[in-house]
């Protein structure tokens, strides 16, 4: 045998270990995005009002840690609810708010007594929280409900909840406290196969209305939004998916660029800033602060591990002297990007002193804190916040995960596209077969295990070829994961929990309406008594736990686009999150399936069902 | 589904077809020439709007008071009236339909609920959102009321009720399955904050308790029959065309006469013992339990409970006119030099004193005077 036939045997060996032992892995139970060890993940911070103490939200160990902001010690950990998301200080700074995503609460810490003192029934997934400058109301953004929840501190009731867009997560407050803005980490439903869209949703605090959307054209993920202290200029973080070409090549910011937007009167509009090099990105913008002077900008790239330092003047000068949009154009940075600063592992909250002298920096996935000096740009050190030295195979997985240092030029990790391990509501063009072939949903990600094979057309039968060959070959077009890091991360991806399901009822029973959809989903007959051919009964594709059977069919939703009409039969876990629908994201809503793409009930037996019948099914669909 | 539509569009468009054609009406009481007037009613300089001066269409089916803003649902879009302009919002903004048939406005949110003749639309800071009976859980696409409750949003359709909850993204479907609704064709919904009316096109009015989640329906008592054998025994007609809940009282206006319901008793208008100018009511808005507007197709009357004021264009000549009705049946006109567009009344809202009428021949605006 040839030395190079041995090392490909060895290769496909290795492969095929890697593929059975993506298969046998045990359905890892978690008890939060990436499982129940001890690492805190800290992810976002705030200070007091009177600067001597930093909090800081871990998503991991469900913890709010007091800090002493002088020294970087650890004061206090502090049990909140179940994976925290950020955190909001009252203006007398005797309460700290801290969003639950996992519990739709906010925990409201008494700072005298450190001590959780209630929980506050916010929205679906509760990410970011302000408090209005009364310290009498709560603007909480709600991912998954997509709305601003606006909430009576002193009674805990929710007044309104105000409709913001798809994915509501981030807020921001301004200085005189007359407005809030939101930002969203996925893009408006739109027409299919058209530029993804995206919005800040501008509320009035005095009215506590919503007055105004500031549409985003070409912006699909959306992240910190900062406005500064005179009010004059906002900063958004976001990414622009190229998700309507195919990847063939991803030069020139063709897969994903990384961006700003500015808005407000400084900005006289919407302008929207690359921050990319032409020869290296920076990947999945993510925290944003402005100094007090509004000299500079401050914006960490998660992906890369870096925080981005921006002259303000020369960003909005040369900004006012470009006539056409520049955004895509990659030597552009060069014009207003003071510095780079390394910082740790999955760099994500920024919080800034009250002096405005120190920048702190959560290092999310190596449990520190970094220290930048704003003066000179430099990162002048690192806060241990005390999680395990060990590196575990799960957390080495979602390192990789987050990285970008795999993709070529350090474009863009995995979770550009699964948004904090979840989906990014987009098609991508991903196959190197054609413009407009073969276009492609981006499913979530969560409860893999027994979902296989992957893929649309079901061609990747393991997490292993999914991740590994597959990647490398169609998205990285660099590096490739070792056999040892590839177990790490298929390890990571398998270990992600099904998020809390809203629609059922607390005690995890029926509703009426979910109980009749039920029936129909199970049913064998239809309502004249006919029998319903196996292959045409919802369980008889969507079967099992995962509500998978894991096979292929032509449901008649192909489209001339396609290749094949052959679909994977998808597992429906969280199903109603993740609109729209259908392989290429053709159904707007779950309603579409059958009221506009199944005329000839190929996908399910449902022509006989009232349109009553019809939303009870739905009503059903959603508690999965 | 295109029999309901085009059944809609005949309901909707025969009478805007036969608006124009005024006839002289005979007052039922008797008519007092004397200029002075002994009983304040309230009097309006009328300014209106037509495609002459902004709007996109001279049909208008619903008006929507919002603060100082205002919404006039057309033919050929929705308008906005705002500053002293007019900004049109057509399909190819986002609205589900030119045809605009409803509107009602989220005091808490400041959002609008748009009802058309192909889905229900929701504006919230220039966004629009089109629910229709294809992309949602919406029972059908021709959208005759809308009512926000909370969180709930009702609608009437042409085939039965909706509610979307808007938290949970949850609809709920009310029809002749789960209600005593015999036909299916709601017109109207209004709202309160413990119960729900709807006007249904020949089942009468139908009352849902929030709290037991249960339907009542009110029907006439005279079932099928055109005549009233008893005044006052229940409602006037199960044709219904509009209702109003308001101080715990149910206003409800049928093509054959109006209905006033305090929960025990029921009080009936016609033309032949009330100072309605028709018994075609096309829209009743209760201002209190004792007071109502009354959009006819021979004009706007205004009930005081006891007293009655008419405005419209004279049937036979065209010019203003007013007068008013005392408890007495005596008519007293009063000299007026504005009158509304048309006497053909579709919706009405309230700015302060200011009255704002949807007319089947532009938008009016009722500027009180002192």
């Amino acid at each position: 045998m040839k030395r190079g036939s041995g090392t490909a045997l060895t290769l496909v060996a290795a492969a095929v270990a890697m593929s059975l032992l993506s298969v046998a892995l045990p359905h890892v139970q978690a008890n939060g995005p990436g499982g129940n060890d001890q690492y805190l993940s800290p992810s976002e911070m705030a200070f007091s009002p009177d600067g001597r103490l930093l909090y800081v939200v871990c998503e991991r160990s469900d913890q709010l840690l007091v800090l002493n902001a002088k020294d970087g010690a650890v004061l206090q950990r502090i049990r909140v609810g179940h994976v925290p998301r950020t955190a909001a200080v009252s203006p007398d700074g005797r309460q700290v708010f801290v969003t639950n995503s996992w519990d739709d609460t906010v925990s409201v810490v008494d700072t005298t007594t450190n001590a959780v003192t209630r929980a506050i029934t916010t929205g679906a997934e509760p990410y970011s929280v302000v408090v209005d400058r009364t310290g009498k109301t709560l603007y909480v953004a709600n991912r998954i409900s997509s709305d601003v929840s606006v909430i009576d501190i002193a009674t805990g009731v929710e007044r309104k909840r105000l409709m913001a867009g798809p994915g509501a997560s981030y807020l921001a407050m301004s200085a005189d406290g007359s407005r809030v803005y939101c930002s969203h980490v996925y893009p408006r439903i739109g027409a299919q196969r058209t530029v993804p869209q995206s919005e800040v949703t501008v509320i009035d605090t005095a009215r506590e209305t919503v007055v105004e959307r500031i549409l985003l054209d070409g912006v699909a993920g959306m992240f910190h939004v900062a406005v500064s202290t005179d009010g004059r200029l906002g900063v958004a973080a976001q990414m622009r998916p190229k998700n309507l070409v195919p990847l063939a090549h991803v030069e020139h910011g063709w897969a994903f660029g990384h961006s700003l937007t500015v808005f407000g009167a400084d900005a006289g509009g919407t302008i929207e800033v690359p921050l990319d090099e032409l020869e290296h990105y920076y990947s999945l913008q993510y925290g944003v602060a402005i100094a007090p002077d509004k000299s500079r900008i401050f914006v960490t790239a998660s992906g890369s591990d870096v925080v981005t330092v921006i002259d303000t003047k020369r960003l909005l000068t040369f900004a006012h002297s470009r006539r056409k949009p520049f955004v895509n154009d990659l030597s552009a940075s060069a014009n207003y990007v003071m510095a780079r600063i390394a910082v740790g592992k999955n760099p994500r909250g920024v919080a800034m002193s009250p002096d405005g002298k120190r920048l702190y920096v959560a290092n999310r996935m190596d449990d520190t804190l970094s220290v930048i000096d704003t003066a000179s740009n430099k990162s002048v050190g690192t806060l241990d916040l005390g999680g395990p030295k060990n590196i575990s195979a799960l957390r080495r997985g979602e390192q990789l995960f987050t990285t970008s240092r795999y993709a070529f030029q350090g474009q863009f990790s995995c979770a550009n596209c699964h948004i904090d391990s979840t989906f990014d509501g987009l098609t991508w063009d991903l196959e190197p077969d054609g413009f407009g072939k073969d276009i492609v949903d981006n499913r979530l990600i969560e409860d893999l295990s027994g979902t296989e094979p992957f893929k649309w057309n079901g061609g990747n039968a393991s997490m292993s070829a999914e991740c590994g060959s597959r990647t490398e070959m169609y998205f990285y077009r660099s590096q490739s994961y070792t056999p040892n890091e590839l177990a790490d991360l298929v390890d990571y991806i398998y270990s992600l929990p099904p998020r809390p399901n809203r629609f059922r009822l607390p005690d995890g029973q029926l509703t009426a309406a979910q109980e009749r959809g039920k029936a129909i989903f199970d049913r064998k007959m239809n309502k004249f008594g006919k029998a319903i051919p196996e292959g045409n009964q919802c369980g008889y594709c969507h079967s099992g736990p995962k509500h998978t059977n894991q096979k292929q069919f032509n449901v008649g939703t192909g489209k001339w686009t396609d290749r094949s009409p052959v679909f994977d039969t998808p597992q429906l876990v969280n199903i109603a999150l993740t609109a729209p629908y259908l392989h290429d994201e053709s159904a707007r809503s779950l309603e579409e399936i059958w009221t506009v793409f199944n005329p000839h009930e190929q996908h399910g037996a449902t022509n006989d069902l009232t349109k009553d019948e019809l939303n009870d099914l739905i009503q059903y669909l959603r508690t999965l | 589904m295109k029999l309901p539509i085009l059944l809609a569009l005949l309901f909707v468009t025969l009478p805007l077809a036969t608006a124009g054609k005024s006839t002289t009406v005979k007052h039922k009481g008797k008519t007092n020439a004397a200029k002075t007037v002994a009983i304040a009613m309230p009097r309006f300089r009328w300014e209106n709007f037509s495609t002459m001066n902004g709007l996109p269409n001279n049909h208008v089916f619903a008006v929507l008071v919002d603060g100082d803003r205002v919404w006039a649902g057309t033919e050929d879009g929705l308008a906005l009236y705002e500053g002293g302009k007019w900004k049109v919002f057509t399909p190819a903004d986002g609205l589900a339909h030119r045809v605009v048939l409803s509107l009602a406005a989220d005091k808490r949110t400041g959002d609008l609920w748009v009802g058309t003749m192909a889905g229900l639309s929701h504006i919230s800071a220039g966004r629009i959102d089109t629910y229709t009976q294809l992309n949602s859980g919406l029972s059908n696409d021709v959208v005759y009321g809308v009512g926000v409750q909370g969180e709930f949003v009702w609608t009437a359709t042409a085939a039965g009720a909706s509610r979307l909850n808007t938290r949970t993204g949850e609809w709920s479907l009310y029809n002749e399955r789960n209600t005593p609704m015999a036909e299916i064709w709601t017109y109207a919904v209004s709202v309160g904050a413990d119960k729900v009316y709807y006007a249904v096109w020949g089942s009468g009015v139908l009352e849902y308790t929030l709290a037991t989640g249960r339907w009542k329906d009110y029907t006439d008592p005279d079932g099928e029959n055109e005549l009233v054998l008893f005044k006052d025994q229940g409602l006037i007609h199960k044709i219904t065309t509009s209702v109003s809940y308001v101080d715990n009282t149910l206003w409800a206006a049928t093509y054959f006469g109006d209905s006033h319901y305090d929960g025990r008793s029921w009080q009936n208008f016609m033309t032949k013992d009330s100072g309605l100018p028709s018994n075609f009511t096309n829209q009743v808005k209760g201002l209190d339990a004792r007071r109502a507007w009354f959009c006819t197709d021979k004009g706007l009357a205004y009930y005081d409970g006891v007293n009655w004021a008419v405005y419209r264009p004279a049937l036979d000549t065209g010019k203003p006119e007013m007068y008013i009705r005392d408890a007495s049946g005596k008519i007293t006109p009063v000299p007026v030099e504005t009158a509304p567009a048309h006497n053909y009344m579709l919706g009405i809202d309230f700015q302060g004193d200011d009255v704002w009428v949807a007319t089947a021949k532009g938008l009016s605006h009722g500027i009180r005077q002192k």
